[in-house]
């Protein structure tokens, strides 16, 4: 298991490394070049020309390169022209919430669209079937934030059930010793701030969560459908074992590995519908950071975050793949 | 039979009232603590370094500068300095101090204090001398000891000297008569000279269009006089001010205040109706019905402010009179404003307000008329006129509630007088300033919001003398401009700007169409709040019922 | 055998096209019935827009103020929008804004990755090593943040956004074909024509190619729904053509979430315009997937 984790971890580095180079290179196809992008089009002469200096923009780029890729493994990503702090300081302070947001949307995408597949799967062509499926069609095409500003319209709003926006009552009185106010309000043994972090997710995670959940109802589905229809199951079912264990045992087992590979791709997906997701309901984590960035042309804070973005997605498809070679021991050996 | 059921359901709509909470929720449970929703986050909150309006809502709770504005107003005030008097060649200001202030670091307020912030601010070097950084310096007293750049002017400061513990005596190397009231912006807020010194406030790194303040006074030491101290800020999250118990006046009724940030308009108001917040500011005018149906409040900043089509006349096409008074009568002023604003809002005719001093009705003015800017356009001798017309987004200003709607219908009206528009979009902030304040935008969207109650403060700020915004030198305009700022003499001074008003009109350098004022709502039980038509808002009085 | 090959395996029974056996079973099949008709009807407004549209689409054609936009009526079936240009016509119109947006998109995605996907299935070895870390690299940015550094890169423009769609794209379709590609390499009947001498570039061409390209109409078909979906993304980001005055649905969704309180209708039409066109691609997509898919021909 250590040699296979330690292969694929090999076979991360020139991806990354090319990575690198591109986001590299895309700061400098932008419009203007890097000078521009730092300080505008209005820039004097003397100011490119000392701001070239300042960077060391006048040597070859690979020379550059190097500079910007040893800073950048020693943690410094630039600094944000927008708020003026360090782009890797942004990042510690706004990925917490958005790690709270997609976990959310996960667990509310995994909690409710296994058993809905599975159900769906196992009444195959009734109306619940249909049912699901055209759902699940829906979710995957309704835009994320139209989606969010309907949610917080009717619940927040109208209903009042949830709060519209941030991540914790401005009144409460709480700490925050790691930035996951979910987790903060429950090592702090403050009841009131852990209800309110978690009261503030549930929209937002549902929003979020939508399109992931369509897609694992849909791969559940599929998966319970075709192992259903396996010579084992069948031959389980002649056996005469009783349902109960052939499902627990059996179907749930298999099928669910296809589910586990998808939730891993999901990483990207919710990392990028968190833009969105958080611009909706003013979430101070990291989409809406990015989101903000744009329009301010901050390209410091875009490069570092997608970098780093790029760096979890990799690592969490890592991690998958790690654990399907728990649950099917034949990947190890491919 | 129908009325019969309405008065059971209103019979029984009493008793639910009765037997319920009256008026519960979060906000009286936790006493007297405001939230307000902010646009935005301050840049920073050290009053010398910002110009931003979120930055100075802050810090005009923080500090205090030595004259303010009247309550709702824009006459000056006493501030700090009980009283003032300037001289009649209007050179020597000189200001008596209120006794017993202190700063909340316990520090004395006396003239020696007041003399080290005017110092302070003389005396900046390197980065804070750029524009982005000490903006409100820079435009009021054009230079610093040591100038380091050449598009700065010869200072007009000449020294303050303190004279026992309350005069304050405040020198100028040139007659202004427009200073008294500059003083009374946010930015001129007297902060303890310990503070300064103790948290680096002048420690400034980066690059002019992109600074970093490594000192920590503005960010998490800004000590003043004001009824409010600094507790405690998370960026983009909250920040939070707490009650001045030793304030020198009246004390403030609410004993913390809490600024989020929440950037959409839309968004503030979904989060007040919802009752997350308690006030915004910046209310989008499609909000006011909602709000009010919902038993919000809308309160409303009396219109200080002039949104306007401005011409950049580096292009020959631009420098062509009679095409640019083809696009003053092709433009629907009263469509636009009827369109777009909110209830209160008027056309503009002129570059200042209506409703400050010295504006006189009596100049050239261009009605909506397709028929004679086509008339115009073809005396101009253009074949196929084509205007490149940029418009930024990502920004809302009481004077241009939405950029992207006042674009589309001055394109409609444009292109039915014969004009051919090419449409340029770029995010408000860097580009689209940076591109319009460099002349590189032939026609383009931009505004004004009022800092002080001064024509000079318009008219001045625009065509005082030569800028690359709008590329063109018109002696007699600067002239008349110049000459109105240095006038001690008020009625001269009115008949100046009037003169210049008149000028300006018969130029066309741009197409001023609206004036608005700018909306914001509270919820019910807030009351006290006196918005001020320059943003110069006291939280003191504001008290939640 | 992998899912690639699978398809591989399927599509050799018929090369050449869909095949009859997959075009019946489509025939009948209720899920795809109601895909088409969506999309039909989404072409045919596009295309008939002109025509169909009471109003011109960028001129206001009645006066409002921001606290009164007048709703659905029998002159403005959808009433008028923020500016007071009519939101039905403004709808009809969208269609074809967003049907230009999904095929430009689609085919430059798809021109890209064909280009990307050949190399490296024809030529194999390093070649194909290094295109596929370079897809590799490109599919470990999220989608929208890809799409996001393109725009940035490319600027405000309508011609941006399309390429900012079309970039996430070519990725998914290198992959896809070079699979395919790969699988068809191995197949007996190029095997076969191998061992007959047939030249390698014919053999690529004529009969690899082909038969690579049913899984690519399939994802094609669905590319197109999230093509307008990403637009829409992109706009409510503030990433969208210069010139707000052209109907696009992503962009009238965006503009209008102000007027969510005082007229939510505004929003509701783009938004529900989006979400049946892209509905009806994906069911189109989902339903020949599944007719051509062998594991489905029980």
């Amino acid at each position: 298991m250590a040699a296979f984790v330690a292969r694929r971890l090999v076979l991360l580095v020139p991806i990354l490394l090319g990575l690198s180079v591109l986001l590299f290179l895309w700061v400098r196809a932008l419009p203007g070049g890097p000078v521009e992008a730092l300080l505008g089009e209005r820039a004097t002469p003397e100011a490119v020309a000392r701001v070239r200096g300042l960077y060391g923009l006048d040597r070859p780029w690979y020379e550059q390169y190097l500079d910007w890729i040893g800073g950048v493994l020693g943690g410094d990503l630039g600094v944000s022209s927008r708020t003026q702090r360090p782009v890797a300081e942004e990042l510690a302070r706004t990925f917490p919430a958005t790690v709270e947001l997609a976990l959310t949307a996960l667990v509310f995408a995994v909690g409710a669209g296994v058993p809905l597949g599975y159900l769906a799967a196992r009444r195959h062509g009734t109306w619940l079937d249909h049912l699901t499926v055209t759902g699940s069609l829906f979710g995957i095409t309704v835009p994320v934030f139209f989606l969010g500003y309907m949610l917080k319209f009717a619940f927040a709003e109208k209903l009042g059930l949830l709060p519209t926006d941030g991540r914790q009552d401005p009144l409460i009185d709480a700490e925050h010793p790691t930035g996951f106010y979910v987790l903060d309000g429950l090592l702090t043994q403050n009841m009131e701030a852990f209800g309110d972090a978690l009261a503030h997710l549930v929209l937002p995670g549902i929003a979020l969560g939508t399109i992931p959940l369509a897609i694992v109802v849909r791969i559940t589905r599929a998966s319970v459908l075709d192992v259903l229809h396996e010579d084992y199951v069948r031959t389980a079912e002649a056996k005469g074992l009783a349902p109960a264990t052939i499902r627990g045992r059996h179907v749930l087992r298999n099928a669910l590995l296809p589910v586990v590979t998808v939730v891993g791709l999901q990483a990207g997906l919710l990392l990028g519908g968190a833009v969105l997701t958080e611009t909706v309901f003013a979430f101070p984590g990291f989409g809406k950071f990015v989101a903000d960035s744009i329009t301010a042309r901050d390209y410091a804070v875009l490069q570092g975050f997608i970098l780093f973005t790029a760096v979890v997605f990799v690592l969490v498809n890592l991690l998958v793949d790690v654990a399907y070679g728990l649950i099917d021991p034949r990947v190890r050996a491919a | 039979m129908i009325a019969g059921s309405a008065l059971v359901m209103s019979a029984a709509a009493c008793g639910g009232d009765d037997s319920g909470p009256e008026g519960g929720g979060t906000g009286t449970a936790k006493g007297s603590t405001l939230i307000f929703a902010s646009s935005a986050d301050p840049a920073i909150l050290d009053p010398a370094f910002h110009s931003d309006g979120e930055s100075s809502r802050v810090t005009n709770q923080i500090f205090e500068t030595l004259v303010a504005t009247e309550p709702g107003g824009t006459g000056v005030a006493p501030g700090l300095a009980e009283s003032w008097k300037v001289s009649e060649d209007a050179r020597t200001y000189t200001f008596t101090l209120r006794t017993g202030v202190r700063f909340h670091d316990g520090e004395p307020l006396n003239a020696a204090a007041v003399c080290a912030n005017f110092d302070r601010w003389h005396n900046f070097t390197g980065l804070a001398q750029s524009d982005s950084v000490s903006y409100y310096w820079v435009t009021v007293f054009r230079g610093f000891a040591k100038n380091e750049s050449d598009t700065l002017g010869e200072s007009l400061y000449g020294g303050c000297e303190a004279d026992g513990e309350s005069t304050v005596v405040l020198k100028l190397t040139e007659p202004s008569a427009a200073v008294l009231s500059a003083l009374t912006l946010s930015s001129f807020g007297i902060a303890s000279p310990k503070a300064l010194k103790d948290f680096k406030a002048d420690e400034v790194s980066g690059t002019a269009e992109s600074p970093q303040f490594t000192g920590t006074f503005g960010t998490q030491h800004p000590i003043g006089t004001g009824p409010f101290k600094f507790a405690s800020w998370t960026r983009g999250d909250k920040l939070e001010l707490v009650r001045n118990d030793d304030y020198w006046g009246e004390k403030a009724k609410l004993e913390k205040i809490i600024f989020r940030p929440i950037e959409k308009a839309a968004d503030r108001a979904q989060a007040l109706r919802a009752g997350s917040v308690h006030a915004f500011d910046y209310a989008d005018p499609a909000d006011l019905e909602s709000l009010r149906s919902s038993g919000a409040q809308v309160l409303e900043r009396a219109p200080f402010n002039m949104g306007y089509l401005g011409f950049s006349q580096k292009t020959e096409i631009m420098k062509n009179q009679k095409i640019r008074q083809a696009i003053a009568h092709a433009i629907n002023r009263e469509n636009v404003v009827k369109t777009k604003y909110g209830a209160g809002a008027k056309v503009a005719h002129a570059f200042m307000p209506d409703s400050l001093w010295s504006y006189s009705a009596d100049f050239a003015k261009y009605d909506h008329n397709p028929a004679k800017a086509k008339q115009l356009i073809a005396e101009s001798g253009v074949a196929d006129p084509t205007l490149e017309f940029c418009y930024p987004s990502g920004v809302s200003r009481a004077y241009m509630v939405d950029p992207a709607g006042n674009f589309q219908l001055m394109k409609a009206d444009l292109e039915a007088a014969g004009f051919k528009v090419v449409p340029k979009n770029s995010p408000w902030s860097p580009d689209y300033l940076n591109t319009t304040q460099a002349g590189d935008c032939p026609l383009y969207l931009l505004g004004w919001n009022g800092d002080f109650g001064d024509p000079d403060n318009f008219l001045g700020t625009f065509f005082q003398s030569y800028s690359s915004q709008w590329s063109f030198r018109n002696e007699a305009i600067f002239r008349t401009l110049s000459d109105a700022e240095k006038e001690p003499d008020q009625a001269e001074r009115e008949q100046l700007y009037t003169k210049a008003n008149g000028l300006i009109a018969d130029f066309v350098p741009g197409v001023p169409y609206a004036q608005s004022p700018s909306f914001s709502a509270a919820a019910a039980n807030v009351t006290g709040w006196v918005p001020s038509p320059v943003l110069n808002d006291s939280f003191a009085t504001i008290e939640l019922k | 055998m992998s899912l690639a090959q699978a398809e591989g395996a399927a599509v050799q029974e018929a090369p050449g096209g869909l095949g009859r056996d997959a075009w019946r079973r489509l025939r009948r099949d209720p899920v795809a019935i109601a895909g088409a008709a969506l999309v039909v009807a989404f072409v045919a407004v596009a295309l008939l827009a002109p025509w169909l549209a009471p109003y011109p689409p960028d001129k206001p054609v009645g006066q409002v103020t921001p606290t009164s936009i007048p709703g659905p009526s029998a002159e403005h079936w959808f009433g008028l929008d923020d500016l007071g240009r009519d939101e039905f016509s403004r709808v009809l119109w969208g269609a074809r804004w967003s049907l230009v947006i999904g095929v430009v998109s689609l085919l430059l995605g798809l021109a890209g990755g064909t280009l990307l996907g050949l190399l490296a299935g024809a030529f194999g070895g390093w070649v194909d090593g290094a295109v596929m870390r370079l897809v590799d690299m490109m599919l470990s940015i999220p989608g929208l943040l890809f799409a996001i550094g393109v725009a940035a890169m490319l600027g405000a423009g309508l011609d941006a956004v399309m390429i900012a769609i079309a970039a996430v794209n070519v990725p998914v379709f290198a992959r896809l074909l070079r699979g395919q590609m790969l699988a068809q390499s191995r197949s007996d009947y190029v095997l076969a024509a191998t061992a007959v001498g047939v030249p390698r570039r014919w053999i690529v061409l004529g009969h690899v190619l082909p038969n690579s390209l049913t899984p690519v109409i399939v994802q094609g078909t669905l590319t197109l729904a999230t093509a307008i979906v990403e637009a829409a993304g992109l706009a409510f980001l503030g990433l969208s053509g210069n010139d707000p005055s052209i109907p696009e649905w992503g962009r009238m969704l965006a503009d209008t979430q102000r007027y969510l309180a005082s007229a939510p209708l505004l929003a509701v039409f783009p938004g529900l315009a989006i979400v049946f066109a892209a509905l009806g691609f994906t069911l189109l997509g989902e339903s020949l997937r599944e007719a051509l898919d062998p594991k489905y021909r029980r």
